[in-house]
């Protein structure tokens, strides 16, 4: 796959604002337009990354934001995968321009979120699977986070500590990040004091809901040259994967896996899979990764994603915790930006603000949670309903 | 809760989802053309190696293993119905043997996550989701076999 350039990244930090969503958005998409060193005008392609929270602005998020930046007749989408939202607003923006219909493209998202656990929309809907699994089962996000947890323990011997441990890591992280919302170092007593949410993970394991808004500029391999841009932080790989039937681990929001009974699991689950194509794309492996930016919904989540990154074999996660490599100063940083645990979800600016951490860390700019030497940053998260995003950036 | 209080009528919280049998079943749906299972009936994920035949009406296994487990310790939101006060549901994910696929469910409310561990068998039983002044409006819940609640798991 042919590549392309980041020439600027910019965040709104996060935290509870409460101000309208497109704030956020126009405020981090000034700061990548600055950073690019680009005139607005010069954009043609805006990319919206959509929020279901604020309304009709919110659905039409690209021309919300090119309207508050200033109509030019730029050419305009607005993407929506949940929490993948980000990372399918990029894969337009690259296509556009490695379709040559632009050069220089805008990719944004900003939300602004409700106090509490996110619920489904209202109205009785026992046809959608995100309404039964409330209505029937009381199922939340932090459930579906606690099973894998608990399977994960059962599994491979992963303990609450080991939990409190990646929270008290990330936030050793994200003090040192200026868009971070939360600035404190917890430990992992800390963590144990805090109440069970769903068993065995506590409040301080569980990604809060955030304001926040991120944005990242990025442009053809020639459009930088002629900017004076010759090593730019490149986008070399980009996976959107969905599961491949029959998916038999069991995920928000459904009240059943597919069934094996039929047709046997694919060698690679879905998670695994969304990894493995974002490696094969850029064609780089995991053994060249310098650091690693995971969606931490839970403090465990993360653990699994370190296996399904390759970043060790399956059942070392702990291991590798325990061992501070993916501290920062380890072999393989994970969440150097303080992941969720610091920052809560800002759903479609969240895959975006994975983009911005890396190529700070890719461009030596991450100040105090610097990443010595990092040439190769990969992210991943995963969107309700079985969206893969994932992003390979390197030097 | 008093021995006058009339008896309420017994209804499914939502319509097509599980037998009102004793003992019940989960309804789920069979792909006609490969064999393989889906619940909800109409809500399954396609086989992409089936050519778009029908889903045929069947009745789930009523026993399984638990695959994993956990509680709701705070209410969940609507659409939830919070009976007060509150006390966390517990929830199991439970794998079935011969549709190889995990079933999500609340937990008998005898049983809390103390009583639960990997591996353990459980069956379909009916409970109760909420109540109006008329209605019993019931779900179906996992209840561990051959086990007592109230003792912790060992």
């Amino acid at each position: 796959m042919d590549e392309i350039a980041v020439l600027g990244v910019g965040m709104h930090p996060w935290g509870k604002w409460g101000r309208n969503f497109v704030d956020y958005g126009v405020h981090a998409a000034r700061e990548a337009i600055a950073d690019a060193g680009v005139d607005w005008r010069a954009v043609g392609f805006v990319s919206g990354a959509i929020t279901v929270r604020c309304g009709y602005p919110g659905y039409v998020a690209g021309s919300t934001f090119a309207r508050a930046l200033g109509f030019t007749g730029a050419q305009v989408a607005s993407s929506y995968a949940a929490c993948a939202s980000g990372a399918t607003a990029l894969s337009v923006a690259r296509g556009q321009i490695l379709s040559g219909a632009c050069e220089v493209a805008l990719v944004v998202g900003a939300d602004t979120t409700p106090k509490g656990f996110l619920a489904p929309n209202e109205g009785r809907r026992p046809d959608d699977t995100d309404w039964l699994r409330f209505h029937l089962v009381g199922a939340t996000n932090p459930v579906y986070f606690a099973l894998h947890a608990r399977r994960r323990m059962a599994l491979h011997g992963a303990t609450p500590d080991d939990f409190a441990a990646v929270k008290a890591k990330n936030s050793r992280h994200g003090v040192h990040n200026p868009n971070a919302r939360f600035a404190k170092v917890f430990s992992v007593e800390d963590v144990a004091n805090s109440p069970v949410v769903s068993d065995p993970l506590r409040l301080l394991e569980i990604c809060a809901t955030s304001d926040g808004g991120a944005a990242v500029v990025v442009a053809s391999m020639d459009y930088a040259r002629r900017l004076g841009v010759t090593d730019p932080v490149r986008v070399a790989g980009i996976s959107l994967v969905t599961p491949t039937y029959p998916d038999t681990i069991i995920d928000l929001p459904y009240l059943a896996t597919d069934s094996a009974a039929a047709a046997e699991p694919p060698d690679l689950g879905f998670k695994e899979s969304i990894g493995a194509r974002v490696y094969e794309e850029a064609g780089i492996g995991p053994d060249e990764v310098d650091l690693a930016e995971v969606y931490d919904l839970s403090s465990a989540l993360e653990l699994d994603w370190y296996e399904h990154l390759g970043l060790c074999e399956v059942g070392e996660a702990e291991s590798l915790l325990r061992s501070g490599a993916t501290s920062i100063g380890g072999r393989i940083p994970v969440n150097a930006s303080g992941g969720l645990g610091a920052f809560g979800e800002a759903v479609p600016a969240q895959a975006i603000a994975q983009v911005c951490e890396l190529t700070w860390q890719l461009s030596g700019r991450a100040g105090k949670r610097q990443v010595e030497g990092a040439r190769v940053g990969v992210t991943v998260n995963q969107g309700l309903f079985g969206h893969g995003s994932s992003v390979l950036l390197r030097r | 809760m008093s021995d006058s209080a009339p008896t309420k009528t017994r209804v499914p919280a939502v319509e097509g989802l599980f037998t009102m049998d004793d003992p019940p079943h989960l309804i789920g749906g069979r792909l006609s053309d490969t064999g393989g299972y889906c619940f909800p009936k109409d809500l399954g994920g396609a086989d992409p190696a089936a050519s778009g035949g029908d889903v045929d009406e069947v009745l789930l296994s009523r026993t399984g293993l638990i695959w994993s487990f956990t509680n709701s310790v705070y209410p969940p939101p609507q659409p939830f119905m919070i009976t007060e006060p509150y006390e966390p549901v517990t929830v199991a994910a439970v794998e079935l043997d011969e549709e190889r696929m995990v079933v999500l469910g609340q937990v008998h409310p005898d049983w809390s996550v103390a009583d639960l561990e990997v591996g353990m068998a459980v069956e379909l039983v009916l409970g109760t989701l909420y109540e109006d002044d008329d209605h019993e409006y019931l779900t179906w819940q996992w209840r561990p076999v051959g086990a007592e609640p109230g003792k912790g798991a060992s």
